[in-house]
């Protein structure tokens, strides 16, 4: 491509996003507008905007708690996750025992844990802290374990005709063969586990997002129930460009990005 | 005595379900001397490969034995290097680190191993090349940095799957001149695995042609074209003879039927 096109693509690109969302607030508007709806049913976005900046040290008193909550469970289930995929694709036994208990807890909706979990760890931090590690622990455990079962044979055979060590094999060969699946796996779950906190936040709570979210509509403060929406949306993109961040950092590790798989 | 010696190696799969195991190889002997290139040819499929991870020590036999420098293999030998049919570099390692990498398994990496590494990169003319990552590089390019790999612990016995089968044929002509260059240079001995007649006859010393699975040699040629060869050799009659003679063992050239 031409440097000038190039350039004129770049223009593109910093003007058309912003005009995009301009056009769906303005189409949002105008809905509310066009049928008389009420701020209960649909708050204009100005009516959103102002509540949000009204409310900005109570919207972001919450975020910090889901955010706390969220970076928590994963990064529990990023810690508990990469080991436990390690130890059933390292050892056969380990794997026929655990894999079936896996696969059937992986099946239980987590949605359904929640009222359990709260039982047992309180309506305080913790709660949320499991439920997030639960969501987010199964894909990083599935792609981690299918990562390290995924190294090339050829290289494999390499080490074992150079006699290396099983530690070697694995920290030399399979586990940065592996890097790009836990990577992968863990945009899945970084998204997973912010579902993961405000799901425990709705199920009992007095603080969070997901809590603002709840007593909002309860006490039928729309404009405030949407900014907290907005705030949800932002704490999961942010989540999400922290692990891209990560996945930058890790570069030098990782195959060019026309290998991933993601 | 020769430096390897194969005597009836026999290899039997097992196969699920089935009582009766599926032989791969059926009997193969022959030896060869140290600084030797032997070429195991013969169709795709019929057991060269399986032969050559044998005497690897990556698989065991079902009968029979190979001795390198008279020791029975039985378990993989660091002495040994293994080029495989793709380059199987780590995406993750730059090109001088992927090459130093059976020094690290070996404890061995150290200045003097860094220096070996840089020379066989220069060697195979990718000395501005050691910084970069595989993916920059072209398959044939890919595939001189998998061979400096296999040199780098100075192996006593080179082990060659196929190597340059994935490769365009002017490049592949360019690495067979290139391989026959590094062994003139550091005197390896060399078993090479290939389904191409006139890779092998032009590389070789010794032919090795093998029938279908289940593998047998059927035709043992000596090639005593002199070295170094270069094109003029393809078109010389004596390697047009060698290579009638191989197509003949291998089945593909027969003899016309009004033939007088």
């Amino acid at each position: 491509m031409r440097p000038d096109r190039a350039a004129g693509e770049r223009w593109k690109r910093v003007v058309y996003p912003p005009l995009g969302i301009a056009l769906a607030l303005a189409l949002w508007h105008w809905i509310c507008v066009q049928f008389s709806l009420s701020t209960t049913v649909l708050p204009k976005p100005g009516l959103v905007l102002a509540a949000a900046l009204e409310r900005r040290d109570l919207i972001a008193a919450e975020f910090w708690v889901t955010l706390k909550e969220t970076v928590y469970g994963f990064g529990l289930a990023l810690a508990l996750g990469v080991p436990i995929a390690v130890a059933i694709t390292a050892s056969k036994t380990l794997n026929l025992m655990f894999s079936p208990i896996l696969i059937a807890l992986q099946s239980v909706p987590k949605v359904a844990l929640a009222p359990i979990l709260l039982v047992w760890l309180g309506t305080g931090i913790e709660s949320k802290l499991a439920i997030a590690w639960l969501v987010a622990f199964f894909p990083i455990v599935v792609d981690t374990a299918a990562g390290l079962q995924s190294t090339p044979r050829e290289l494999l055979e390499l080490a074992r005709s150079l006699r290396a060590s099983r530690w070697q094999v694995f920290s030399k060969v399979q586990f940065p063969a592996a890097l790009p699946y836990i990577v992968t796996g863990s945009k899945v779950a970084v998204t997973l586990a912010v579902i993961g906190a405000v799901i425990g936040e709705f199920v009992g709570s007095s603080e969070g997002l997901g809590y603002l979210l709840l007593t909002a509509t309860s006490q039928i403060d729309s404009p405030l129930a949407f900014a907290a929406l907005f705030a949800l949306a932002a704490l999961g993109i942010l989540a999400y460009l922290a692990v891209v961040a990560a996945e930058r950092l890790l570069e030098p590790w990782l195959p060019p990005a026309a290998d991933r798989r993601d | 005595m020769s430096f390897g010696v194969l005597e009836g190696v026999r290899k039997e799969f097992l196969r699920p379900g089935r009582s009766v195991p599926l032989a791969a190889i059926e009997e193969a002997s022959f030896a060869f001397e140290k600084g030797e290139l032997v070429s195991l040819l013969g169709p795709s499929g019929c057991g060269k490969t399986t032969l050559l991870r044998i005497i690897a020590g990556l698989i065991a036999k079902t009968g029979g034995s190979v001795r390198i420098r008279g020791e029975e293999v039985d378990a993989p030998h660091p002495d040994f290097g293994f080029v495989f049919q793709t380059p199987n570099l780590m995406p993750w390692r730059n090109v001088l680190e992927n090459v130093l990498f059976p020094m690290e398994i070996l404890r061995r990496s150290d200045g003097a191993a860094k220096r070996r590494a840089l020379a066989l990169l220069e060697m195979t003319g990718l000395a501005e090349f050691e910084l970069a990552r595989p993916h920059q590089l072209s398959g044939g390019m890919q595939q001189r940095v998998a061979l400096c790999r296999a040199l780098v612990h100075e192996p006593a016995l080179l082990l060659m799957d196929e190597p340059f089968g994935a490769l365009d044929e002017l490049t592949r002509m360019e690495m067979n001149d290139l391989l026959l260059d590094i062994r003139a240079r550091t005197q390896a001995t060399v078993v090479f695995v290939t389904h191409s007649i006139a890779e092998a006859v032009y590389l070789s010393d010794q032919v090795l042609v093998f029938s279908r699975r289940p593998a047998r040699i059927v035709e043992q040629i000596r090639v005593s074209l002199p070295y170094p060869r270069s094109a003029a050799t393809r078109y010389s009659g004596a390697f047009t003879a060698l290579e009638h003679r191989a197509s003949r063992a291998l089945g593909v050239l027969r003899e016309p039927a009004h033939a007088t």
